[in-house]
């Protein structure tokens, strides 16, 4: 029995036609089943002629119930009931026709094809195709669509569905008195039009984009991706094609001369948390990065769960775990890069100092004829009697470095990696054939994976060098004299590394990493635009060493005092080489310079040429004036912001399929692929990831296209068409509107993958725009509907709450984009022991306090506490389904948040100024910033009722005025503190409704 | 009578304080399931536990200074352990061809099974017949944050629901005016694993932990702005609720009958909550038992309020306790951790077991791994290690005064009944009533559970 309602599930869930029986089989259904399940009777609700998929396993009739049913094996009755048994060669046929009857393929495994409209009951209804496909499936119930909703409902849905704020009193009073037959028309363009429309839609993004401002883990530390962040409201906005917006977030930096935005995009990829705690191997969790972006992918822009294929096969789904590595290997070659990038200001501002400073050469080189001969003379000098340096390949002592990695290069460097503590000694013992070693020559090199490129490890990329010390047998072998390509001026340590120490600590020249303090040490910050540059240093000994085994010590000590914060400064790409040249010292030609040197005066390009005379100007010492005027240019170089970002490997990593998901165990090597059960990649397609993010949206790729429109259709309605709208696999929710979600996904293609569009059409549609309101027999009829017989009624988003909240009181700081701010919080979250580690939290004192909830800083461990409350996701993970709890601590946020209650100071002010001059009319105006609509009878008598008696219980002294409403600051003329009291507790009251936070 | 009318009875007769059961029974016959996810629910099987205390010693404390007494690890302090033993062996920070490290601390036999507890624990030494010491527990993790995940969520990725959540959405909350999980943190700093640790995951959101402070507001937002008097807030959520009364008749939404109950247990939280905080009013022998101070925050008034939480209905409470993280400095810290926290864990035991609730109040002690029982950084620390750890349980259904488990010599591998977390997990829903390959949610097209795939009862640990 319970084998054969698991058979009967089995089939349905595939849920597509069999292909039609073969004759033979029909003759015999025809002749022995018909009569109970055929077109005139359908018992046990089945009818063999359409339907037998629901009594049959395709490829398996032994697990079938038909067979199993006419065979009379198992515990049920054999059939025919009461007929004739089949004979063995009747059997013998049907048995045939299921074993080779394929499994056909999942609906969401096909390409979507637009059906055709369908006929209506009610053609009047229809305002586009969407309407049809929803009055169709309403026929077929028996049921009627709702009435359209009122203006005001409607306007107030429709704003807050494009941009997440409700509309204000004046556009409420434009749209109804607005008599022309497209004023709901104009009111959609109007907002599709406006900057907040992508500040709204961003958010769904996001989620799926798992955006969070920290690194996640135990460290937590602040990130700059907020570009990424603004990358996509401003996509939206300007209503990217959905196909070219995936392309660049997976493959931007790779499009033809790249430019900065779509190399920003590739930040969707690298939101993945990182793991700095100590103890770990970078690998690991880069692998962990890797398989949270194929989630990502999976989740966000496939609607397929792959995440299984990380360890075993799937399950359910076509995809072999050879695949998800196939598909992870376009992913695979990349440097966790993070780059300055610029606003479109510093942008200006970057190309015009550029040509200031072309100019200024460009006028060196006209007034002195001859230039070229003069470099060249100078270029033989600078290449003569180089020492010859033998790169040495020491060993880490782990210990020392205080669980920093340091990870060896081909190139004999080391690069640091993982956590980063921001003092330590790392000892690197080294042995070598070499005798007579007269000098050490440290280099610090760029990496794409350090921050701004490196050479160091600090946000800036930076470093400091505190000490360098070669022991010889235990013994410290005295240095002489250092030299260095950069030698900066002594300055004080930035604030960000105060290590709670009274002691002046500095950075400066060479010399101060041989002095033997711990409070000096070599930097190499060379300003603005030009502080990420390869250094080399040269420490030159007293005595020569002879001994082949020495311990050379990295003396890191001029981080801050946490460790758990962006506090280090430690080297970030290293190389040692020693000589046994006499009198060595550091190469003062930058190391791109001496690069080009190397390449015959002949075959230089013009553009090499010049960065040689850019160097070599600054060696020239009647040109004093002209290099002062541009160190002076340099000195106004905007700083730019750091933003995580991909970078193409020059080689590629080889990506194995990793048994159980485990770094550890890597098996086969796999090139880049995809699941067999998918569309093929153009044939000739280079395997690049380029290729990969091309084919996520080519048209033939089944679940794109429907993924994407299937979400906004939640974000409309609630809940998609697909209700799993993570997972269009097989075991996904059927579709409600299967036809409609295809039609829509075609018209989204056909569209030119424009979003707003297919929204437009949503919106306009007589299904979005019913009434909400709902009786107890359609309730009970379709509670959660999903027949469309109404329209969509839901809490709104967590930062919609906030946003509706700062809108009402008038406080919302429209400003879209910039870095994330800090809108108040309680101290002690980003304290221990509630926080791991101490967070800086910089609340906002200006305007920045009321930005929409959008810009809160968004630290992955210690969630915004309204966000989390009201179900926003933290970015651990890919999100592209919120769910939307209803709470007694959203309650105790709305009533009890302090800055709730600025909210509601702030209404009660805008009222008073505003709202009019009796209380009638003010409540009027209160009422409607709040929920659009104006108040019943019956909703003003209990308002103006609390109003009245919370006015005499403050007059008469009950309640402590200034508590409540903190110092006001200048009253309107003719109001007075008891007025503004109650008002203030009158507007918390409207800010608690369910309706304030509700789209009805 | 008509859904309308019943409703409008309903609100008209009760007046709104209605108890989720009512709100339940009012949307039924709404022809909806109940609105309300955390009604209680019966456990699918017979149940011994009915709530959980897990005191996380967060960090990863020693094993080796505290339940694994290894007296050939003290002999061969200071010589390199067996070449065979690191194969395919990685440690965190130290590279593990480090010398071994004897136990710190004297241990002693105590209880009648003959346990051997350090001198670390005194008190928990006196009530060892009621726990069941497992030694033999292990990880797949040895860095903190995963670790940690792995304890909570069953996974060391993030996004998974973690136990406490699990237990919610399979039981409901008894107490309707109390979060249902609720979660403490105290010592030097928050856990590693941050908030994913108490997280609810693909879960709905109710299910997951809320955080309590001990001292201060103990939720967020509890008490009233302000300004806001006794008065003013009754007056306000009356009107609050007088205007969503009139919207809900209009609307019809079953969601807005839902917001006025959030409403009114957010109100009886407002009282409940402070009262449950106020240790003042426990007896001063209670209060020394556990070595509490009221307005003092400590593991021990955590630990006291914990009981406190869980006579009043909370389901699962957790205590997480940073940091045992003694990469160096292991004597000193251990002791000052063990001071902190012996006292109070002996304490909630014998106070659960006097109020006769140890029987169906399940306690779990432990952290995330264990230590290697070689040096790190000259000698007095350890690394982090994962082979082998020890946790103990006591009640709700826990067989008491029993040691499972065996570590080698060393302290380094199990050698007998190994317990994975896993099966610590299947093993902690058995006795909360749930087959744990059957207590599942659908998520991404699968069934997730908390055991992953894995997961094995441990029938040893059962009375």
């Amino acid at each position: 029995m319970k084998r054969r309602r698991y058979a009967l599930i089995a089939s349905v869930l595939l849920s597509i036609k069999i292909e039609a029986q073969p004759p033979e089989v029909r003759a015999i259904f025809e002749k022995s089943c018909y009569a109970c399940h055929g077109p005139k009777m359908q018992s046990a609700n089945l009818r063999l002629d359409t339907q037998p998929e629901r009594a049959i396993v395709p490829g398996d009739a032994t697990g079938s119930v038909l067979y199993q049913r006419i065979t009379g094996t198992g515990d049920a009755a054999r059939m025919p009931l009461g007929g004739k048994p089949l004979d063995a060669a009747q059997i013998a046929v049907i048995k045939r026709w299921i074993d080779e009857t394929k499994a056909p393929t999942h609906w969401a495994f096909l390409p979507p094809v637009r059906a055709a409209a369908p006929h209506v009951s009610n053609p009047g209804w229809i305002r586009n195709p969407i309407d049809a496909f929803v009055m169709a499936k309403l026929d077929a119930e028996k049921m009627k669509p709702s009435a359209e909703a009122d203006r005001t409902t409607l306007l107030r849905r429709l704003s807050l569905d494009l941009t997440g704020l409700p509309p204000s009193p004046a556009e409420i009073d434009a749209f109804l008195n607005d008599k022309s037959a497209n004023a709901y028309e104009k009111q959609v363009d109007r907002l599709l039009a406006s900057p907040h429309y992508g500040e709204k839609w961003a958010r769904m993004w996001l989620d799926a984009a798992r955006y969070a401002d920290s690194d996640g883990y135990e460290k937590d530390k602040q990130r700059s991706v907020w570009f990424y962040r603004d990358w996509v409201i401003q996509a939206l906005n300007r209503d990217m094609p959905y196909n070219e917006f995936v392309i660049e977030q997976i493959a931007g930096d790779l499009l033809p001369r790249a430019t900065q935005d779509q190399i920003v995009a590739t930040g969707f990829l690298r939101n993945s948390m990182v793991n700095e705690e100590g103890g770990i191997d970078p690998e690991q969790f880069r692998m962990e990065a890797m398989f949270d972006r194929m989630d990502a992918i999976g989740k966000g822009v496939l609607g397929l769960t792959i995440q299984c294929a990380q360890c075993h096969n799937h399950k359910y789904d076509p995809i072999k775990q050879e695949d998800y590595y196939r598909m992870l290997a376009f992913l695979n070659s990349t440097h966790e890069a993070n780059m300055a990038v610029y606003t479109p200001a510093e942008q200006m501002k970057r190309a015009d100092l550029f040509r200031q400073i072309r100019e200024i050469e460009g006028t060196l080189q006209r007034r002195n004829p001859g230039w070229e001969d003069r470099m060249a003379q100078w270029e033989s000098r600078v290449s003569a009697n180089l020492p010859r340096w033998t790169i040495l390949t020491p060993e880490v002592d782990d210990e020392s470095t205080g669980g920093q990695k340091y990870i060896r290069q081909k190139d004999g460097s080391f690069l640091a990696a993982g956590y980063a503590p921001t003092k330590h000694t790392v000892k690197l013992k080294a042995k070598t054939d070499v005798r007579n070693i007269t000098a050490f020559r440290l280099e610090l090199l760029n990496d794409p994976n350090l921050p701004l490129n490196g050479p160091g490890r600090s946000i800036q990329g930076t470093c400091a060098l505190t000490e360098f010390e070669v022991d010889v047998a235990g013994k410290k072998v005295k240095v002489a004299k250092a030299t260095a390509d950069f030698n900066q001026p002594e300055r004080d340590l930035e604030a960000i590394f105060y290590d709670k120490t009274p002691r002046h600590r500095v950075t400066g020249p060479i010399e101060y990493a041989i002095d033997g303090k711990d409070e000096t040490a070599w930097g190499i910050d060379a300003g603005p635009g030009r502080r990420n540059q390869p250094r080399n240093a040269v420490f030159l000994l007293e005595k020569p060493i002879s001994e082949g085994a020495f311990t050379i010590l990295l003396k890191q000590n001029h981080g801050g005092w946490n460790s758990d914060d962006n506090q280090n400064n430690n080297l970030g790409r290293i190389r040692l080489s020693i000589t046994t040249a006499a009198g060595a010292e550091a190469d003062p030609l930058p190391a791109g310079v001496r690069t080009i040197l190397q390449i015959p005066p002949g075959k230089r390009t013009q553009e090499q040429v010049q960065t040689v005379f850019r160097y070599w100007r600054t060696t020239v010492p009647e040109w004093k004036d002209e290099n002062a005027r541009i160190e002076a240019l340099w000195a106004q170089y905007p700083e730019g912001t750091a933003q995580l970002v991909l970078e193409n490997r020059d080689d590629p990593r080889e990506t194995h399929i990793l048994t159980r998901g485990d770094f550890l165990k890597p098996a086969a090597l796999v090139t880049p692929g995809l699941p067999a059960f998918l569309n093929p990649l153009p044939k000739d397609a280079a395997p690049t990831r380029l290729t990969f993010a091309r084919w996520l949206v080519d048209p033939k790729t089944p679940t794109t296209a429907r993924s994407i429109v299937n979400r906004l259709w939640q974000g409309y309605f609630g809940t998609g068409i697909v209700a799993t709208a993570e997972n269009f696999g097989t075991q996904c929710e059927p579709p409600t509107h299967p036809e409609l979600l295809d039609w829509m996904a075609v018209e989204l293609m056909d569209g030119g993958w424009s979003l707003k569009k297919v929204q437009r059409l949503i919106v306009t549609s007589a299904t979005y725009r019913q009434a909400s309101n709902v009786t107890p027999e359609a309730l009970a009829r379709d509670p959660y509907n999903t027949l469309l017989a109404r329209g969509p009624r839901f809490r709104v988003d967590a930062e919609i709450v906030r946003d509706i909240e700062l809108k009402a009181s008038g406080l919302l700081n429209e400003t879209v984009g910039g870095p994330s701010v800090y809108p108040p919080a309680p101290d002690f979250l980003f304290q221990p022991p509630v926080s791991y580690g101490p967070k800086n939290w910089f609340e906002d004192k200006g305007e920045n306090r009321y930005r929409r909830a959008l810009y809160t800083f968004r630290y992955r461990s210690v969630p915004y506490p309204m966000l989390q409350t009201f179900d926003a996701p933290n970015g651990d993970s890919s999100c592209v389904r919120r769910s939307r709890s209803n709470t007694p601590l959203q309650a105790l946020t709305t009533l009890n948040e302090p800055f709730s209650m600025e909210a509601a100071r702030a209404l009660a002010l805008k009222t008073l100024r505003e709202g009019g001059k009796t209380d009638a009319e003010r409540l009027t105006y209160v009422f409607q910033r709040c929920v659009a609509r104006r108040p019943t009878a019956e909703e003003s008598r209990e308002l103006l009722g609390f109003l009245e008696k919370q006015t005499a219980r403050m007059r008469e002294g009950w309640v402590d005025i200034w508590g409540l409403t903190g110092e006001p600051p200048k009253l309107p003329d003719g109001s007075n503190p008891v007025q503004f009291g109650a008002w203030t507790a009158l507007s918390r009251v409207l800010l608690n409704l369910d309706e304030t936070i509700t789209k009805e | 009578m008509g859904i309308e009318k019943t409703r409008r009875w309903f609100f008209e007769q009760c007046g709104v304080g209605l108890g989720a059961m009512a709100l339940g029974n009012l949307l039924a016959e709404a022809g909806l399931a109940s609105n309300d996810p955390l009604a209680p629910k019966k456990s699918p099987l017979p149940a011994k536990a009915k709530r959980v205390i897990f005191l996380f010693m967060a960090g990863a404390p020693s094993h080796l200074e505290m339940f694994d007494y290894k007296p050939q690890l003290e002999k061969f302090n200071g010589t390199l352990p067996p070449a065979d033993l690191l194969k395919g062996y990685r440690a965190a920070f130290i590279n593990p061809n480090s010398t071994l490290l004897g136990p710190k601390f004297k241990f002693h036999k105590v209880g009648s099974n003959g346990a051997e507890l350090s001198e670390l624990l005194p008190h928990l030494s006196t009530i060892v017949d009621d726990l069941a010491i497992v030694k033999s527990m292990t990880t797949d993790a040895f860095n903190h944050a995963p670790g940690q995940l792995l304890m909570n969520t069953g996974t060391m990725q993030f996004g998974r629901p973690s136990m406490g959540s699990w237990v919610t959405y399979g039981l409901g909350s008894e107490s309707r005016d109390l979060p249902a999980f609720i979660v403490f943190s105290s010592g030097k700093k928050g856990p590693s694993g941050g908030n994913s640790c108490w997280g609810s995951g693909f879960l709905p959101t109710v299910y997951q932990g809320v955080q309590f402070r001990g001292s201060g507001d103990p939720v967020l937002y509890l008490s009233n702005p302000k300004g806001v008097d006794a008065q003013l807030q009754r007056d306000s959520l009356d009107s609050i609720e007088k205007m969503n009364r009139m919207h809900l008749d209009v609307a019809g939404d079953p969601e807005i009958a839902t917001r006025i109950n959030s409403f009114e247990m957010a109100y009886r939280m407002q009282s409940s909550a402070p009262e449950l905080m106020d240790l003042s009013k426990e007896p001063q022998h209670i209060l020394d038992m556990y070595g509490a101070e009221p307005g003092k925050p400590s593991f021990a008034n955590d630990a006291l309020l914990a009981r406190r939480m869980v006579e009043r209905g909370v389901r699962f409470v957790q205590i997480y306790h940073e940091a045992w993280d003694q990469h160096g400095n292991l004597t000193k810290d251990i002791k000052i951790n063990c001071k902190e926290t012996d006292q109070a864990s002996t304490a909630l035991v014998k106070d659960l077991k006097q109020r006769g609730m140890l029987d169906d109040t399940l306690v779990v002690w432990g952290g995330e791994f264990g230590r290697t029982p070689m040096v790190q950084g000259g000698d007095d620390g350890r690394d982090h290690h994962p082979n082998a750890f020890t946790m103990w349980m006591a009640g709700g259904g826990i067989k008491p005064g029993l040691v499972l488990g065996e570590s080698d010599d060393l302290g380094f591998n199990v050698v007998k009944d190994k317990v994975h977390v896993h099966d610590l997990h299947a093993t902690i829903l058995h006795l909360l009533g749930f087959d744990h390959t059957q207590l599942t949610y659908k998520f991404q097209g699968r069934n997730f559970r908390l055991t992953d795939v894995a997961g094995n009862v441990v029938k040893e640990l059962l009375a």
